[in-house]
């Protein structure tokens, strides 16, 4: 491999928007066959390098202020950098293709998923309108869509995530590209389906022969994909290397945060509790450790429950006849059953569509239970009197995933962060509001003057403490944080969970942790319930389900998710095709699943 | 499907009903048609008055006369003008192609301006395109139509002398009035598209366009446009009722042998039945553009046909 000339070396580039260089004199080059990662995390200029190298940057007012970008595909030399744009428009989507991160935005929403691969066929490649669809459609099989002929009729919204990224996969390889581009391609894919894009796009690149940068923050994907990684930061590659190398004896103070930020499945197996991790967090240029190692012991298992959740079941009624009759329903829950303890964290993992968020809405009271019933502190949530109510509303905080969509951006965060305390009527004396939100502001670990500043002047972890330092205004006693750590760089999500583990520790805060993230969730989760298809089809305590896993399903979630350490890649066969769809017909009730206890607190489904 | 159209056909009936209802009864108190029709008749006695009322079934009470007329509805029969007796009907046929022609021009007119300057403003290729909209609003919504029409009268027919000044004969007569009714149009319309087409190019589809190395052309015209299409088509829907309402001041100052005029000319005579019948027509031709309005969105988004 390493015997072949590069056929894309960027050589001292550097990029510009208005006076602000994103890109900053960077160089890496990639061969034919290979792997190259660019990882960093958000705002370190990766996908500016990526849509640089199509000269697509300058559409979004980017400027390429210096460097080349030398493309060599055996045909004589071309530097991209100063290449007019029709030759760019024949290497675009010919030799060079690219694949977006959103699969839910990259595909026109009113075009035929087989109009925008023939597209390119028929450009490129001068087919004629019925070539270029029967190639299309050998194309989707490529990418293993079953039943091509008829996807290719189909629209991007009739698809699921995993679905559309894969047509994005056959569009842009539909000219057999020599150099394919894929920026952050599995990021909003749940682990499961991930995989399966890896290992497409894995066997693909090996028949093809193809060039691959890519793109990503995702470590544990980077250790199973790539060969070579640079790193980024700040704009500046700050190290490269063969991925082992990188892995094993990273050089850099930020690759080696980076690396130590990065939860690791499988890394606490052995322990029986959650636990606090010393971090590395970056002060200018120099890493500086905080905190201490050590057993996480919060939560008292003999203690009442603070939360039950009894047989709940929700369902929504989509599809309806003329006369408003429904005839398919969305199962989103049914006869979820838990208890969360006073300094408990109880982790509900599983993948989009498994009714984990409606659960966690439901038990705030955004939504209505079909039936079944929410206990809080021993008593009905719906038996309750107008103030009990209104101190369910104050000991019940939920924190979301996207904490700048959360937050008013008309506001001053420290009105936000007031507005609980004001509508119970905390605390009257408004000079007290006031300090409160900045002890609240300090606690989080921001600075008290913060409080009249505006969403848009902090970055996204600032904004997850901005989030959190209003869930504790009142005094709570659950929070239900919604997939609260997604959005954020793993350096950013490391400091945030220490956060967490800091609150509840001081406070006895009980979490009801909705994620997707096994990694994150084996490291704080004192028990774990996994969802599948709005029903809990195994729940115990946190060595139970990552030590001894007994359903089907959690063994395969947990075999999907991407090990931050190259050359481990022993995997159980890969779940095939996509999850089931909630969606029934009124009538055609689910199954539901029996629990059995196989060890004391650990209950598994017996599979229907 | 079939549901969807029943619905909108009983809400049709419902439009018309209330529709007529409020302008028969508004139009008789407006005065007596019976004075109109013997004005310069020289010595009018009392009892004459009476007679042509008798004689026009006015004397009749007023929800009789409004069944009679919605009777007449069942058999497309709008009764006949007081003046001549000629049948509504006939009046209506001859006017209503000459005021749909008129519509269409306009929108038109307005289409093909507003599109392609909104994209050339969208994508800013060049300053001209933010001037030139300027100029258009200013003019199209601050100067009221009727003085816009008069002024091109007066430069291209008095002074210039290229374009007839009335009547509808020839294509030549379409360019004024069309383009009086498509400047006002376009005056919001190029905004519209504008504003669609900056939120679209935001979209991430439109990059992946041009990362498979479409042209520009196709990007904006093809990926971008159709996905401009819902604001710009609800809006057009909501646009052809002001542009009815606003062709009767047009059709008036160009002499144009349409709805409007007659609409005009029947208030001032006080001929209730031609009124009614214009007025039954205009607002079908609402209803049934909204009609086209739901059916387009289908058409466009297949999001929404499969709903």
């Amino acid at each position: 491999m390493s015997d072949k000339s590069p056929i894309l070396s960027v050589n001292d580039l550097s990029v510009e928007f208005g006076a602000a260089r994103v890109v900053d004199g960077l160089s890496f080059s990639v061969r034919p066959g290979e792997t190259v990662a660019i990882v960093g995390e958000s705002g370190s200029g990766k996908s500016v390098t990526s849509l640089s190298v199509m000269r697509l940057v300058e559409h979004g007012n980017g400027r390429l202020a210096s460097g080349s970008i030398l493309f060599d595909a055996g045909e004589g030399t071309t530097d991209l950098a100063t290449a007019g744009e029709t030759r760019m428009r024949r290497l675009r989507g010919n030799e060079i293709a690219m694949i977006f991160q959103e699969p839910m935005t990259s595909l026109n929403p009113v075009f035929t998923v087989g109009n925008q691969i023939c597209e390119t066929l028929i450009l490129h490649r001068n087919m004629s309108r019925a070539e270029a669809r029967t190639e299309a459609a050998r194309l989707l099989s490529l990418v293993r869509l079953s039943d091509a002929e008829r996807m290719l009729d189909r629209y991007p919204h009739q698809l699921s995530g995993g679905m559309r990224q894969r047509v994005m996969i056959a569009m842009a390889l539909a000219c057999q590209p020599k150099v394919l581009i894929a920026d952050e391609p599995t990021t909003a894919l749940d682990v499961t389906i991930q995989a399966q894009i890896l290992s497409i796009l894995a066997d693909l690149q090996r028949e093809l022969g193809m060039a691959v940068v890519f793109i990503t923050h995702d470590m544990g994907v980077v250790a199973e994909i790539a060969d070579r990684v640079v790193v980024m930061w700040k704009g500046r590659k700050v190290e490269e290397g063969a991925v082992a190398e990188i892995f094993a004896n990273p050089q850099h103070p930020y690759t080696q945060t980076l690396l130590s930020a990065v939860p690791k499945l499988g890394a606490m197996t052995g322990r029986m509790l959650p636990r606090r991790l010393t971090l590395t967090v970056m002060e200018g240029e120099t890493p500086t450790r905080i905190g201490e190692d050590r057993d996480h012991d919060t939560a008292d298992m003999t203690a009442k429950p603070l939360l039950s959740v009894e047989d709940l079941t929700v369902r929504f009624d989509v599809g309806k006849t003329m006369f408003g009759r429904v005839t398919h329903r969305v199962h989103a829950a049914e006869q979820v059953s838990f208890d969360i303890r006073p300094g408990e964290t109880l982790a509900l993992v599983g993948e989009s569509g498994s009714g984990k968020s409606t659960v966690g809405r439901t038990i705030q009271g955004l939504q209505a239970p079909t039936s079944g019933r929410i206990l809080y502190d021993g008593k009905s949530v719906t038996e309750m009197t107008g103030e009990e109510t209104q101190r369910l509303r104050r000991e019940i905080q939920y924190i979301f995933q996207d904490p700048f969509a959360s937050l008013d951006p008309r506001k001053s965060v420290g009105f936000s962060i007031a507005e609980p305390i004001r509508t119970h009527g905390l605390i009257k004396d408004s000079a007290a509001i006031k300090a409160r939100v900045e002890e609240l502001l300090v606690k989080v670990g921001l600075e008290p003057s913060h409080a009249t500043r505006y969403p848009h002047q902090f970055s996204g972890g600032q904004r997850q403490r901005i989030c959190i330092a209003r869930a504790l205004s009142c005094d709570p006693k659950l929070i239900i944080a919604d997939e609260a750590l997604s959005a954020l760089d793993v350096s950013v999500q490391a400091q945030i969970i220490e956060l967490f583990m800091a609150l509840q520790e001081e406070r006895k805060l009980a979490y009801l942790f909705i994620s997707h993230d096994m990694a994150v969730v084996e490291r704080m989760a004192h028990r774990v319930a996994v969802l599948y298809l709005g029903q809990i089809v195994e729940i115990g305590s946190r060595a139970q389900i990552f030590e001894t896993p007994a359903h089907p399903y959690t063994r395969r979630l947990l075999s999907a998710v991407p090990v931050a350490e190259p050359g481990r890649r022993g995997r159980l066969p890969l779940l095939e095709g996509e999850v089931p769809s909630p969606v029934r017909a009124v009538g055609a009730e689910p199954t539901i699943l029996k629990h059995r206890e196989i060890a004391p607190g650990h209950f598994v489904a017996a599979d229907a | 499907m079939a549901g969807f159209l029943i619905k909108r056909f009983l809400q049709a009936i419902f439009v018309v009903l209330c529709v007529t209802l409020l302008v028969a009864y508004a139009i008789r108190l407006t005065g007596d048609p019976a004075l109109m029709l013997s004005q310069g008749a020289g010595s009018v006695t009392e009892d004459d008055l009476a007679r042509i009322r008798t004689g026009l079934g006015l004397d009749r009470p007023f929800y009789v006369q409004y069944l009679e007329f919605l009777g007449g509805l069942f058999t497309l029969d709008f009764g006949r003008s007081f003046l001549g007796g000629t049948p509504v009907n006939q009046l209506i046929g001859r006017a209503l192609p000459a005021t749909l022609a008129l519509a269409l021009a306009s929108l038109v007119v307005s289409i093909v301006i507003s599109i392609p300057l909104g994209i050339a403003s969208a994508t800013r290729q060049g300053r001209w395109p933010g001037q030139v909209i300027r100029v258009l609003s200013l003019v199209g919504l601050s100067f009221p139509n009727f003085w816009l029409a008069i002024m091109l009268v007066l430069v291209f027919s008095i002074s210039l002398q290229w374009l007839p000044p009335s009547g509808m004969e020839g294509w030549q007569s379409f360019l004024m009035p069309a383009l009086t009714m498509g400047i006002i149009l376009t005056a919001t319309n190029v905004r519209l598209v504008r504003t669609a087409m900056l939120e679209t190019l935001k979209q991430q589809y439109v990059t992946v366009a041009r990362a498979k190395g479409l042209s520009e052309r196709v990007v904006l015209y093809k990926h971008a446009l159709r996905n401009c299409a819902i604001p710009l088509i609800t809006y057009l829907g909501i646009q052809f009722g002001g542009l009815l309402g606003g062709i009767v001041v047009v059709e008036r100052v160009f002499n144009w042998p349409g709805l409007g005029t007659l609409a005009f000319q029947a208030v001032a005579d006080r001929d209730y039945p031609v009124l009614q019948g214009v007025i039954v027509v205009l607002s079908m031709l609402i209803v049934l553009v909204n009609l086209i309005v739901d059916i387009a969105y289908g058409l466009v988004d297949p999001r929404i046909r499969t709903e």
